[in-house]
């Protein structure tokens, strides 16, 4: 009964989604689309940092893996969409094995600045290597290339479309994994991790198979912003891209499936809606994210978690 | 000119940049050691100060008693407003560590806003109160035995070793503060165990405050010292931030000595990088050098293993 209620939550909002798209106009169908690829982005980072408790400041290095390994193979090989696609996907997963297996030996703050420090290299090497990524004037990936089985993704149906596809798939993923044994290891990690070794289970394997999934969901994201919106560029390598996911996963609620998509959502209107009234956007943003660790302290879905549905995964 | 000179020129310039991290960092370290805070916003106090430096020195018609004045009043305006700041937003979240997270980055974008709202886009300059240029003398091993040269070029200006001696007074009298003084003692107590501080009467919702105005005095104090040398500009906070971060974590958490030493490394290391090398690739290196340091020796230089 609970589980049916909770799938029919997570249908009915791609439902919603879907039906969106024939209403919506123009500006808002491109901002949700973008919505949903960054939404896809928080997801990833919510798994490691929702449900397996460990806080990274390093994910734009992932996006920017995912987003490059697709962008790169594309204009210098000529790679379809769909291979270059893939090729994003291993740069982010082998990138984060990597960080991982360094990261992973230290905890807390220290893996904090670890990550933040791996990535902050990332973005670096992507500022030194200039001459094939063209920094942060970035690449633009020709509209000609951007066909995935026979969609041209730069019309904004079919953008809108994938990144829907992408969204659920991730949305859904989430909810499997985390009622499968995998997700409820992760989960008593980030509850006790002392209790979770205690029980036989090896810490140091889920964790890192949490950096590789997550990375490589944030990779999956940034491969697809790079393919729906036709651009690579270095600014989505900096701290800023790793503090979004992070603030879009503690306002919408870390540890629940709905909330990175929650907060996305909030921030991205928030800032779209204020820029539009004042210059003074970032004052609007920050007060509100002062109001919002005051009021709704565990983030928009945590808050309707504690309030009105205990079960909301 | 020769190697030797060359190094010299880039020991000072980093014994400069250490000067202004260490204190910075010593703030941020004394926050995070004391209220294990981790302050997002500590960057922007630092651009606070250089910017409420300019403010204050030009509305005093510039010259060295206006550069007086900004020292002195910058860091308490700073201190102020992050007194503030923590008993309206950090007391009310409870020191929770992710709130306190989200809470200073929703500091940090409304001071960054402020400041560019008021005070503009523009970097601007302050002039130092005195700036002699000094110089440095050479030895050379000639046909006659070693002997000084004075090989030109190789100076460094009176001002920039005032900052030094600033940073290093600074940091003696923080040092001598927690350990010498019962303020000192009570914050210790309250680093130690803050629930064993406060059943023995210690105030500890005032302490908190008291570090927290203290730790953004510090970096506001280094912001006012940076001005005649590096011009303010609203957005000098981030890139600070970030160096300082490395700083404390690599001296080891709540060290003030670790954090001293660790901002003598950084600010060396990237004096040195930046004169001989190509400046991204060294950073780098740099970079990737210091989170091996930490993966390697997760507790910092002079931290103890973790409680």
């Amino acid at each position: 009964m609970r589980g049916g209620r909770i799938i029919g939550l997570h249908l009915g909002l791609v439902a919603l989604l879907f039906a969106l798209n024939f209403v919506l106009p123009a500006y808002s169908h491109g901002n949700i689309a973008r919505v949903m690829v960054l939404a896809t982005y928080a997801m990833g980072y919510n798994i490691l940092f929702g449900y397996t408790g460990l806080l990274s400041l390093g994910h734009a290095m992932f996006f920017a893996a995912g987003m490059y390994g697709l962008a790169m193979p594309m204009t210098y090989l000529g790679l379809g969409a769909g291979p270059a696609f893939l090729s994003g996907l291993g740069a982010a997963a082998l990138l984060a094995l990597g960080v991982g297996l360094l990261a992973l030996r230290t905890t807390g703050v220290a893996f904090m600045i670890v990550t933040l420090m791996f990535s902050q290299a990332a973005w670096l090497t992507i500022l030194l290597a200039g001459r094939w990524t063209r920094g942060d004037e970035g690449v633009v990936i020709p509209q000609a290339g951007r066909v995935l089985l026979g969609l041209d993704l730069s019309s904004p149906q079919a953008r809108y479309l994938a990144a829907l596809a992408l969204f659920s798939a991730v949305l859904f993923g989430t909810l499997w994994l985390m009622r499968q044994p995998l997700g409820r290891v992760l989960i008593a990690i980030r509850e006790n991790e002392g209790r979770a070794e205690l029980l036989g289970y090896d810490i140091f394997r889920h964790k890192l198979g949490a950096v590789v999934l997550s990375g490589t969901v944030s990779g999956a994201a940034g491969a697809a912003y790079g393919l729906l919106f036709g651009y690579a560029g270095a600014s989505f390598a900096e701290v800023q891209y790793s503090i979004f996911p992070l603030l879009w996963v503690l306002l919408g609620g870390a540890g629940t499936v709905i909330g990175p998509f929650l907060g996305t959502l909030f921030m991205f209107y928030l800032i779209d809606l204020s820029s539009g009234l004042t210059s003074a956007y970032m004052l609007v943003a920050g007060v509100a994210l002062v109001l919002l660790t005051l009021f709704a302290p565990q983030g928009l879905a945590g808050e309707i978690r504690r309030r009105w549905w205990r079960g909301l995964p | 000119m020769e190697f030797g000179p060359h190094l010299m020129i880039a020991v000072l310039e980093g014994a400069v940049t250490a000067a202004v991290l260490a204190l910075m960092a010593s703030g941020l370290s004394l926050v995070f050691g004391v209220m294990r805070v981790v302050n997002v916003a500590h960057g922007q106090f630092f651009m606070l100060g250089a910017v409420l430096a300019w403010a204050v020195s030009s509305a005093l018609g510039g010259g060295a008693w206006g550069f007086v004045a900004a020292l002195v009043l910058a860091p308490l305006i700073a201190g102020a407003l992050a007194v503030a700041a923590d008993l309206t937003v950090l007391k009310r979240v409870g020191y929770d560590p992710e709130r306190t997270i989200v809470a200073t980055i929703g500091l940090l974008y409304i001071l960054q806003q402020a400041a560019l709202m008021t005070y503009g886009p523009e970097a601007r300059p302050v002039a130092p109160p005195f700036n002699t240029r000094l110089a440095l003398p050479w030895v050379e091993f000639g046909p006659d035995g070693p002997g000084l040269i004075w090989p030109w070029g190789l100076s460094i200006t009176s001002y920039k070793l005032f900052v030094m001696a600033a940073a290093a007074a600074v940091l003696a009298g923080l040092w001598l503060l927690m350990s010498q003084t019962r303020i000192g003692l009570v914050m210790r107590a309250t680093q130690l165990d803050g629930e064993t501080a406060q059943a023995f009467g210690i105030p500890v919702g005032r302490v908190y405050a008291g570090v927290f105005g203290l730790g953004a005095a510090l970096a506001a104090l280094a912001g006012v010292l940076i001005v005649p040398i590096q011009q303010a500009h609203y957005l000098m906070g981030g890139e600070a931030l970030l160096l300082s971060f490395i700083v404390v974590i690599i001296g080891g958490l709540g060290s003030l000595g670790g954090t001293v030493i660790a901002a003598l490394l950084i600010g060396l290391s990237d004096g040195i990088v930046s004169v001989f090398f190509s400046p991204t690739l060294a950073k780098i290196l740099a970079t990737l050098l210091v989170a091996l340091v930490l993966v390697f020796r997760p507790q910092g230089l002079m931290g103890k293993a973790a409680r």
